[in-house]
């Protein structure tokens, strides 16, 4: 088979990019350097760490001029460092995997990562364990450089599992509080549910492919893998994706991850760490689009979870938490975009959500420095004037998010729009355009409640701008969340587009390599699996399309200009809530659900195993034998006196039984 | 330079020595047992030097006739199975010792027992002889039990007495089943021997093997412990002082798993094909039930120990899917669980130094006070609990690969003991160290002292080199377990049906000075 997907995976190069390997090694060093030297550093660990991911980030502009030179073809590179692990035959080696894909991540983790870093100096600055704060952070850096670069699903598993670790270590961070220690405990176990399915999906892999090479995987799924094999594998990857990306049923986790520093919220569980399910959906496209049926599971599962997390978002009064829905939120529509067969497009939001999420919560943190750590919005508003810095990036961070045309959002979230509507799934694209609806309101709510409107402040409570270490990384980002969508124009042409089509869009070569035979992926009319770049349905034109997504945003914006800016008492009218408004504030329930069988029932039948089952029955027979055993206690209490010697006797007694015994053998067998 | 006998008997010397020394000489007696300790393991370092990777079977053997007329030979060898066992237990005596530095009564007998029953478990992993095995299996009974009924906590005396009479009663049926072996032998070749390599090669009749895979099989399921005979393990654990519950959990434990790998599957390899379904779901139960029970356990030790269910649950599961992969991560695995345990376990007796409690509930908020400690209990928990990059991790994914292969619904049950291990070493780890500090008495809690961090860091630097660098481990075990895989698939009825069978098998009774090293 003679896809570009063959040529990528075998024509891999080795020394023709060179050094990739120093893009996660310099966090790595940060963070051996601040976890042992910590203390003998103080002060001057978040600049090491800073200036580490800086150089991180500048391997990685290196590394893709390097690449980017190639033609498109010649674009991916292995980078082996050592045989990892061995055993029965196979061998997972521990390398690395540089191509378009990892590269887009890369500088997205790298850049978005200095920013980030640098701002922390400023937002942790006089917090008495800084430098163990910085130490994670780099730590979290090369984990997740790690989880991008994977070149076989057991080094991609490795760094899934650090990324994990490092969020549960910098969630509760500030573990005195119960609240941070609890949320960070249930980040890890909620995750882990899904790395279950993550690793049966991988040992499912293994099974039918006899290796765990991405290379070699996806340059033989579509023969190897029957389309039930092939859904499985995906749905159980998608299981891992779930909890990694926070999609529904997995999602309780990241609202909770709040209780970390805001900076954490920034990086980790909006721009970096929670899109790795949606990196991992398009990395293993060659799995996918073998089956449709998982396709369409990601996408549905995407676009009612966008929809439950915007719902929640609309009543949530924590600045941070109505931000941490609508990650949840725009995570869905990334899995709408490669569930619809557009992982370019996913990916593109996914970078363009980088830019203006990242800018939206160091924004917040921002707010909440200067309102010395609140984050109530119903005790904001009007501090526009108060911190201008701040009130303006995030206005073009929320101009982003809602699709305002020309802002990076409106490119990557039309084109997942669009494209839902021309893979023919219409409730998807339907769905998909109430969610920008929904983001149009929520968004809106935050930026009015916050910024315009009368003054709401505690008395004693004075704004102040944050320093220039925290408002650089903000222009920064404002910058790259107005400007970030000339990179991806069009879902055909753009450049980010193009540059990961090799990779990305490969299946859609393979797919059609494939003879008719193959019982894979049934392509409906309208309907086509993986890559289908060409448009499937044309009755709207995309500029009506593109109307239509702005439309819906701005729609959103105007509903809640009318109730937050204008003469209507929201909060009074609080005071008589709706069923919807209070369904929506108890997180429908779900949180409770989940707290009731986990903390009830699980807790519950934990308990009756350990003390009903263990000690009253199973041990309830060895002690059954009771009596003997407290009378033979009664005996090794005097034994146990110090007459060694008796027991010496006792041993050499048994000693001639045996003797006897065989002696007594030996008379028999004569 | 015969390596083993000198790595088995030297701790055993330097214990009869101790004899020498004033019992009221603290100092001399814990720095004496310091050295041999540690000159036991440059000892067992000496037999990593001189191993073969590319061997599969025994190496450095040494042979000398014992009890000629039973047959019976002092018989010591090595390969890719016992070798990072007598590693583990060299490795972790001394770093026990340097643990029980304060124990003030009677050190000198708590250091002699110490010694003693390292020369006992390092005998069981190196004897080729069923006679030796049986009498080195029985003596590191002896030693434990003194340490668990002198040092131990309040309820030590039930708890010694439950370990020895389980451990006896297992001890006993496997005697019983060494000597009809015996028998059975010497009925079809025509002499008496104890000696693994010429007994291995003797074929048996299934139902024979039924019977005498029953035998060993009780030993060593209780020595595991397989549910639902682990019931003696808490209370050994728990009521154990840390060196014991130490050398209990890392070394002690893996004499059931070892005896499976070495005498169960070669010897009996039908009936433990025909047993291997019913073994793997005893293996499941104990993955999640010990997981389960472990979670809501109120005293830390306890967790502990019946997270040592839950982990030889895998180890067993590895061994019983009979793929080389599998044995692999299981033979990883028990080294795994002995850095990871041995070092909670070490962990959780610094605490109860400090604060004379192991209830859960009394702590609280410890990381703020003691946060090199806190730090280096999480590594330590994390480790147990399999993540990539250290080192329970190698071992559980191959355990689950080997599984998976063989039966898809084993590893998927197996894989939810990850999960669940999650669960109880992080709510665990969150009521001690997270939540701000309520009781007093904890606001006092030192962080490790130095001593402690030389205790630690080589179990901590272990943990996380073998999660990275497992290949050196890995190589050597291969060869061994991949021969001891094909004796399982091929069995022995192979060579039933072989007239000549019989005379194949070579029968030479070594003089004094026979056998010896490569």
């Amino acid at each position: 088979m003679v896809s570009v997907a063959g040529i990528l995976a075998h024509a891999v190069s080795p020394g023709a990019v060179e050094n990739a390997w120093l893009i996660p090694a310099f966090p790595l060093a940060g963070a051996v350097l601040l976890l042992f030297f910590g203390r003998r550093i103080g002060r001057a660990a978040g600049p090491i760490a800073t200036l580490l991911m800086a150089s991180a980030f500048g391997m990685g502009l290196v590394t893709f001029f390097q690449v980017i030179g190639r033609p498109a073809a010649e674009r991916g590179f292995v980078e082996t460092l050592y045989r990892w692990i061995p055993a029965g035959g196979f061998t997972v080696t521990a390398d690395y995997r540089i191509d378009p894909l990892s590269l887009v991540m890369v500088l997205v983790v790298t850049g978005v990562g200095t920013a980030i870093h640098l701002y922390s100096v400023g937002y942790m600055k006089g917090d008495p364990r800084e430098p163990r704060y910085f130490a994670f952070l780099n730590l979290f850096a090369f984990s997740m450089l790690t989880l991008v670069l994977a070149n076989n699903f057991l080094v991609l598993y490795l760094g899934w599992e650090l990324v994990g670790l490092c969020s549960y270590l910098l969630i509760g961070f500030w573990f005195e509080r119960p609240a941070a220690a609890t949320a960070a405990k249930k980040a890890f176990i909620v995750n882990r549910v899904g790395d279950v399915s993550f690793a049966i999906g991988i040992l499912l892999i293994f099974a039918n492919f006899g290796t765990l090479d991405f290379g070699r995987v996806f340059g033989s799924a579509a023969t190897v893998l029957s389309a039930g094999t092939a859904t499985a594998i995906a749905l159980l990857l998608f299981g891992g994706a779930a909890g990694k990306s926070a999609q529904f049923p997995l999602y309780v986790w990241l609202p909770d991850a709040m209780e970390g520093p805001t900076p954490v919220s920034a990086l980790i569980h909006a721009a970096t760490m929670v899109t790795a399910g949606v990196y991992v959906v398009a990395r293993t496209g060659a799995i996918f689009a073998l089956s449709a049926t998982a396709l369409d599971v990601v996408a549905w599962i995407g676009v009612l979870t966008a929809l439950l997390a915007a719902l929640i978002a609309f009543v949530q009064d924590d600045i941070k938490r109505v931000l941490a829905y609508s990650t949840i939120s725009q995570l869905g529509l990334m899995f709408v975009g490669v569930g619809v067969g557009l992982p370019a497009a996913g990916i593109f939001h996914l970078v363009t959500h980088a830019f203006f999420k990242a800018l939206l919560f160091l924004g917040a943190g921002s707010v909440m420095h200067a309102l010395a750590g609140r984050a109530d919005m119903t005790k904001m508003g009007g501090l526009f004037r108060k911190i201008p810095w701040t009130a303006v990036t995030m206005i073009v961070g929320w101009l982003a998010i809602i699709g305002f045309p020309g802002t990076a959002g409106f490119f990557s979230k039309d084109q997942i729009l669009e494209g839902a509507y021309r893979s023919g799934n219409n409730p998807v694209w339907i769905l998909g355009l109430l969610v920008t609806v929904c983001t149009g309101f929520y968004m809106s709510r935050l930026v009015f409640l916050t910024f315009f409107g009368k003054s709401r402040l505690d008395p004693g409570v004075h704004p102040h701008e944050s320093p220039p270490e925290m408002v650089f990384p903000l222009v920064a980002l404002a910058l790259a969340a107005a400007l970030g969508g000339l990179f991806g124009l069009s879902a055909e042409s753009g450049r980010i587009q193009r540059f990961l089509a090799p990779v990305v869009v490969q299946e859609s070569g393979s797919l059609e390599a494939l003879p008719e035979s193959a019982p894979l992926l049934s392509v409906g009319e309208g309907r086509a699996g993986w890559g289908a770049s060409a448009p499937h349905r044309t009755v709207l034109s995309p500029l009506a399309l593109t109307g239509m997504a702005t439309g819906a945003g701005l729609l959103g914006v105007l509903a809640a200009g009318l109730m937050y800016l204008g003469r209507f008492d929201w909060l009074r009218r609080r005071e008589r809530p709706s069923l919807a408004w209070r369904a929506a504030r108890n997180k429908f329930g779900v949180d409770d659900l989940y707290g009731f069988l986990f903390a009830g029932v699980g807790r519950l039948a934990a308990s009756a195993l350990a003390y009903a089952v263990d000690l009253r029955f199973v041990d309830g027979i060895v002690n059954g034998v009771g009596t003997v055993t407290a009378r033979l206690a009664a005996a090794g209490r005097r034994v146990q006196t110090g007459f060694v010697r008796s027991y010496a006797a006792v041993l050499l007694a048994g000693g001639v039984v045996v003797l006897g015994a065989l002696l007594l053998i030996e008379e028999r067998l004569r | 330079m015969r390596w083993l006998t000198w790595t088995v008997w030297t701790p055993l010397a330097g214990a009869l020595l101790l004899a020498l020394l004033h019992r009221s000489w603290h100092t001399a007696i814990r720095w004496w047992a310091l050295v041999v300790s540690l000159a036991t393991f440059g000892l067992s370092v000496g037999i990593l030097a001189s191993f073969d990777k590319s061997e599969a079977g025994f190496q450095l053997v040494e042979r000398h006739s014992w009890i000629r007329s039973f047959g019976a030979s002092y018989k010591l060898g090595v390969d890719g199975i016992s070798l990072f066992l007598v590693l583990l237990t060299t490795f972790l005596v001394p770093i026990c010792v340097l643990a029980s530095w304060n124990v003030s009564k009677n050190p000198k007998l708590f250091m002699g027992f110490l010694l003693a029953l390292e020369t006992a478990v390092l005998g069981v992993f190196l004897s080729l002889d069923l006679l030796l095995f049986m009498v080195f299996w029985d003596a590191a009974l002896v030693p434990m039990y003194f340490l668990i009924g002198t040092w131990g906590h309040e309820r030590r005396v039930y708890a010694a007495v439950k370990f020895f009479l389980f451990t006896l009663l297992g001890g006993v049926l496997m005697l019983a089943g060494i000597l009809v072996l015996w028998a059975q032998v010497r009925g079809r070749i025509g002499v008496g021997t104890f000696d693994l390599e010429v007994i291995e090669r003797v074929p048996l009749p299934l139902g024979m093997q039924r019977w005498l895979f029953l035998a060993f099989f009780a030993a060593f399921a209780i020595k595991v412990p397989l549910f639902p005979l682990h019931t003696w393990l808490p209370d050994a654990h728990t009521e154990a002082p840390t060196a014991g519950s130490v050398i209990l959990a890392a070394v002690l434990l893996k004499m059931g798993t070892y005896g499976f790998l070495r005498y169960s599957l070669p010897l009996f390899p039908e009936a433990a094909r025909e047993a291997a379904p019913w073994i793997a779901a005893l293996a499941l139960v104990g993955i999640t039930y010990g997981a389960i029970v472990a979670a809501i356990q109120r005293d830390l030790k306890r967790l502990v120990a019946y997270s040592s269910v839950a982990h030889l649950g895998f180890v067993v599961l590895g061994i019983f899917a009979f793929t080389v992969i599998g044995m692999q991560g299981a033979t990883l695995q028990m080294i795994n669980h002995g850095l990871s345990t041995g070092g909670l376990f070490l962990l959780v007796g610094m605490l109860y130094e400090r604060r004379h409690t192991r209830r859960i509930s009394d702590f609280g908020g410890i990381a703020s006070v003691a946060p090199v400690y806190a730090g280096l209990f999480l590594i330590v928990a994390l480790s147990s609990l399999g993540l990539p990059g250290l080192n329970g991790f190698v071992g559980e994914f191959l355990v689950l690969v080997g599984a998976f292969v063989v039966n898809r619904t084993w590893a998927i049950v197996a894989a939810t003991g990850v999960l669940l291990a999650a669960v109880y070493l992080l709510w665990a780890y969150q009521r001690v160290f997270h939540g701000p500090i309520v009781i007093e008495a904890n606001r006092q809690v030192r962080d490790v002292s130095a001593r402690e961090r030389l205790v630690l860091a080589p179990i901590v630097a272990a943990i996380v080199l073998l999660g990275v660098w497992p290949r050196p481990l890995l190589e050597r075990m291969e060869p061994s377990l991949a021969r001891v895989a094909d004796r399982v698939a091929r069995g022995s009825s192979f060579s039933l049906s072989n007239p000549h069978s019989r005379v194949v098998v070579p029968i030479e009774q070594a003089g004094p000075d026979g056998g010896g090293g490569r």
